[in-house]
């Protein structure tokens, strides 16, 4: 006999889906991954494949094996930390350390917590800055672009960033000069013996292609994107304009993991606030504390940092910024 | 080298011996005075926080007893998972009268299974039965029995309550139930009562909720009460009455007669743990 | 020109107005009707008529059984069976009226004419009169909400009314009923707000309607080309704007302040159009409330429509009429498919707020099973109150009151957007229901207790 459905409202769904925004996220993700693949060759192929493979392996493992859970790979998270933690790291770097870099994001960063939506900080970023510390020397080496079929013999370089910490610590303003054009930076294209970076973070166009696609799919919203951006943009160019050892605040915004952590990996949704306001508090913070690290601290790089650090203020955050009820804005 | 060695370990020692001396005093002069007798009493309580004698914790009945002992009596102050043992040991070490109480169970007054009641609808929301109460009157159609979600189930903390998956009915593990009465709160439909457990376990109690008409109930479970009243004359004590299509028993007045059970033409009053003689297991 | 619309929150749902331009046609008049002594908000009517009473179209069958309460009236002329129960949008059992319909006589002193009465013809009607009248018919809100009218009109005497704002939005998806009212009625229905206007004694009339109507809004427009009074107002789609508290805002750009707060301590009185249409019939016809607009639809109904129903139609003949049921199992709501109840069974009869049945098929209606939450913030961003829906469902969950009071859980207004838009799947709404059903327990009886 057939029968009625009986549930409390609603009684439709809109049918977004946990698979739609990782799906979407990993679609964003592939340009910068392809480009990558043409710029450092074999290298990234083995790092950002065996990345993605041990992530998935570990959680699918853990999940089954120690949490006793049925696993679920399908929602596309490990894939997009794997993917993630591959482009955090540089090319030349050994499987064998990939592997303990995944190993650290996934088991430690994500499930110890408790698994999807429970980890406070950033797994892909827990994983790299484990490894930095741990391995600082092969996190530190960065293959020249165009090396094609080398992986673990790259030539290496200095990147942009070195040269802005040089000309900082020196106060030699002519170090900046080595830094390769905005055009070139924001194409990837860094030509002579410059090492080129991470391998996710060498082209911001192809990185801010993925993120008008997660604004046209509702993935993310602009809030953090573009705080983080615009604050390091004002900081370094307040910076620049007072003293020229610090360098020019487009080419600051465009090297380093700037524009990959702004877009991809602050705009985590488990560990970035909730509400909008809180949002943009996230991103200043970011973006602040990313300038003070970079330029007065002993890491060329404060991103991962920065992130990680306000990933700790974020449920702070959550708990004292409201969004904005209905009533606040009584008249017109 | 050493002269900085023998200087960190003398500062060191030295902020050691101001804090602990700070640390001393204060331990002293913000001192909570609490009555030890309370932390005794608190010792004689089971300490499984259940909530069940209607403080928070065990600390809180702790007190609770002290002041009421101070007072001159702890009447009214029970703790169902310790009951009579706990409590006369309590009272005992306070130096208290007090009188035996008798034991409590928890008594599931729903004989809707499956088998008896059909479904006539599907539910697709949250499975709790807060969220299924309320949407509708549940799966069948009797907006007054147990929804089989296993609320209570999950309130017990004692592993008493169990659904059975055939039946699909919670049923009170005898042994283990404490009647703290954290299931009879929780369920939406207010299914569940606490009863005296009875000489030797004996137990009789209208097993339904049921106050819609008699014909409608029936059409909605097979076991349901139908208000007709043939309990209220078959009782010698006057211990039944019906109301609203339903019959209640007393038992302050019930003499477990059983009679009420025979005469039932839906079997909506049950006996528990009656032994079965011969005759009746002809039937 | 940009569109108003409400100011927080809100989301794009699918329209599914299958039947916006099916004409409005008359149900057919059941064997026997049924009536809920409880269709509005308010304490439930108290029966008039007992057993074997013989009762016309228009006779009242219950009197208000309270200070808000509305009274009922029969919508067939037969006999009285039975005062039993039946099963309503609730869910459950509660006490109803059945009447075996014999013929369809109406009572005399009902105007079946088509003329059209306007108040300009009759200055002697008072605002007194107007609320007595509307109290009378039993009107209660139609567009779901079901709250006594006349109370609305008279406001309490901290607030003051400035203007009336009529509910032309129907912002749910499937349902047409109110626009094939605009449509078919729309000078009853000015007429219907000319009333309101006189007495609730405010000078200023608006009528929001959404932008996907916009044969209504021209019509309407064109109606009150020459009346500097009434202003119409299109507005963005977006649900829920239909809600009271987002139209005030849409509308006239000021928020409700939070419960106790109603709309008119912002000077606003909210009616839905099939009000205002019942006030018309109720003052300049004398025709008291038991027929009203109603959609039924669904995509796999064989013949979906808009219908004139008379109360107390069991759904199973309305859905009959209109195909019968898909194959298989399906989930008939009451209302539309975001704020509607879902009905247990298809003997529920057409009640005062019953605006649509809409059915879903099974495919359609299944929920998927809920994934852990991922924090996106969705949640947030839809919820036209400005709450946190995410917070406030796991507050209830772990039945932490205080805190969810004062994270305003009270303010919910339960629309659904939330659990709408979770791409995880999770049963926020139907956590914050049990909350807020909780938490509205707790603050009653503090109430109570301070008053004693």
């Amino acid at each position: 006999m057939n029968k009625l459905i009986v549930s409390l409202s609603p009684h439709v769904h809109g049918n977004d889906s946990v698979e739609r925004n990782m799906h979407g996220v990993i679609i964003a993700l592939l340009p910068a991954l392809l480009i990558s693949f043409f710029y450092f060759g074999l290298g990234a192929v083995v790092v950002c494949l065996s990345s993605v493979a041990a992530c998935m392996f570990f959680e699918w493992s853990i999940s089954k094996y120690i949490l006793h859970r049925q696993p679920t790979l399908s929602d596309g998270s490990a894939i997009i930390t794997g993917l993630l933690l591959g482009m955090n790291l540089p090319s030349n770097l050994p499987v064998w350390m990939v592997i303990i870099g995944a190993l650290v994001a996934i088991g430690i960063g994500k499930m110890t917590f408790g698994g999807l939506g429970c980890n406070p900080f950033n797994p892909a970023l827990v994983g790299r800055c484990f490894l930095l510390v741990s391995f600082p020397a092969p996190m530190t080496s960065w293959p020249i672009e165009y090396q094609l079929t080398s992986y673990i013999d790259a030539t290496t370089g200095a990147t942009p960033l070195s040269f802005m910490k040089t000309a900082i610590k020196t106060g030699d303003v002519s170090v900046l000069k080595k830094i390769p054009d905005s055009i070139d930076l924001l194409l990837g294209n860094l030509s002579g013996n410059l090492g080129a970076g991470t391998i996710g973070e060498i082209c911001a166009l192809a990185l801010i292609l993925g993120l008008i696609y997660m604004l046209w799919k509702r993935i993310i919203t602009w809030h953090i994107p573009f705080s983080i951006i615009f604050t390091v943009l004002i900081f370094s160019g307040l910076l620049h304009f007072a003293n020229p050892v610090y360098a020019n605040p487009i080419q600051v915004i465009l090297s380093g993991g700037l524009m990959l952590g702004a877009i991809f990996m602050a705009t985590d949704y488990v560990t970035s606030p909730m509400t909008h306001r809180g949002q943009l508090i996230y991103g200043v913070s970011i973006g602040i504390l990313t300038v003070v690290i970079r330029n007065w601290g002993s890491y060329p790089e404060g991103m991962s940092f920065a992130i990680l650090i306000m990933n700790a203020f974020t449920p702070l955050i959550n708990h004292y910024v409201k969004p904005k009820r209905y009533g606040e804005v009584l008249k017109k | 080298m050493t002269n900085y060695f023998v200087i960190a370990v003398v500062v060191l020692v030295f902020i050691a011996l101001i804090a602990s001396i700070i640390l001393y005093a204060a331990s002293k002069k913000f001192a909570v005075k609490e009555d030890p007798r309370i932390l005794q009493v608190q010792a004689l309580l089971p300490g499984a926080n259940c909530g069940g004698c209607g403080f928070a914790g065990c600390s809180g009945m702790a007190e609770a007893l002290v002041k009421g002992a101070d007072a001159g009596t702890i009447e009214g102050l029970k703790c169902p998972v310790g009951r009579n043992g706990v409590m006369s040991q309590i009272a005992d070490m306070l130096g208290v009268s007090l009188a035996q109480s008798e034991s409590m169970i928890a008594v599931v007054r729903c004989n809707g299974t499956c088998m008896l009641r059909p479904q006539v609808a599907l539910y697709d929301g949250l499975h709790t039965c807060a969220a299924m109460n309320a949407a509708s009157m549940g799966e069948s159609g009797c907006g007054y029995g147990c929804l089989g979600c296993g609320d209570c189930t999950e309130a017990c903390q004692f592993d008493a309550l169990h659904l059975n998956s055939e039946t699909g009915l919670p049923e009170v593990d005898e042994k283990k139930c404490t009647s703290c009465g954290a299931c009879v709160k929780v369920c939406p439909r207010h299914i569940i009562e606490l009863r005296k457990k009875g000489p030797k376990g004996h137990r009789v109690y209208v097993c339904c909720m049921n106050k819609d008409k008699g014909n409608i109930a029936r059409k909605a479970c097979n076991a349901a009460c139908i208000g007709c009243g043939k309990c209220e004359k078959v009782c010698e004590f006057e211990a039944i009455t019906v109301a609203d299509n339903l019959a209640y028993i007393d038992y302050d007045k019930c003499s477990m007669c059983t009679k009420c059970v025979d005469e039932c033409p839906s079997g909506a009053i049950v006996k528990v743990n009656f032994p079965i003689y011969k005759k009746e297991a002809k039937v | 020109m940009k569109l108003h619309t409400f100011r927080v929150g809100g989301v794009h749902v699918k329209e599914y107005k299958i039947t916006a331009e099916i004409a409005t046609t008359s149900a057919p008049i059941p064997k026997q009707a049924v009536f809920p002594l409880s269709q509005h908000i308010g304490a439930p009517a108290k029966p008039v008529v007992k057993k074997g009473d013989k009762v016309k179209v228009g006779t009242l069958l219950a009197e208000a059984g309270g200070i808000v309460s509305a009274p009922i009236h029969s919508s067939v002329s037969g006999t009285v069976t039975k005062i039993g129960t039946t099963i309503d949008a609730s869910g459950y059992r509660k006490p109803a009226i059945y009447i075996n319909v014999e013929g369809d006589e109406w009572e005399d002193d009902i105007d079946r004419s088509q003329t059209l009465e306007t108040l300009v013809n009759h200055p002697e009607l008072t605002p007194e009169y107007i609320v007595e009248s509307i109290k009378k018919a039993g009107i209660t809100g139609m567009g779901g909400a079901g709250f006594p009218t006349f109370i609305k009109l008279v406001p309490p005497p901290t607030a003051k009314a400035e203007c009336i704002i009529l509910n032309g939005v129907e912002c749910e998806p499937y349902i047409t009923s109110d626009y094939r009212l605009m449509m078919e009625h729309a000078d009853e229905i000015l007429i219907g707000l000319d009333l309101l206007m006189k007495a609730a004694k405010v000078e200023k009339g608006y009528i929001g309607i959404e932008e996907n109507k916009p044969k209504a809004i021209a019509l309407f427009e064109e109606k009150t080309a020459m009346d500097s009074r009434i202003q119409i107002v299109p507005l963005a789609k977006k649900y829920p704007q239909g809600g009271e508290k987002q139209l005030v805002d849409a509308v006239i750009r000021r928020q409700v302040p939070a419960p106790p707060g109603i709309p008119v301590n912002v000077g606003a009185i909210v009616q839905n159009v099939g009000t205002a249409f019942a006030v018309y019939e109720a003052v300049m016809k004398n025709k008291p409330l038991f027929e009203r607009y109603t959609t039924v639809t669904g995509k796999k109904v064989a013949h979906p429509g808009n219908f004139l129903v008379r109360m107390g139609t069991p759904f199973a003949e309305m859905i009959n009429f209109c195909g019968g049921l898909p194959k298989g199992d399906n989930k008939v709501i009451a209302g539309g498919p975001m704020m509607g109840k879902a009905v247990v069974s298809l003997d529920v009869p057409v009640c005062k707020g019953t605006n649509s049945i809409t059915v879903l098929t099974d495919e359609d209606a299944r929920r998927k099973a809920p994934q852990p939450c991922i924090r996106c913030g969705k949640c947030v961003e839809v919820c036209p109150m400005g709450l946190e829906p995410y917070l406030l469902a796991t507050l209830s969950v772990f039945g932490e009151w205080e805190r969810a009071e004062a994270e305003k859980i009270t303010s919910c207004v339960s629309c659904g957007s939330c659990q709408f838009t979770c791409p995880a799947h999770r049963p926020i709404l139907d956590n914050i229901f049990l909350g807020k059903d909780k938490v509205m327990g707790i603050i009653k009886s503090r109430n109570k207790k301070n008053d004693e």
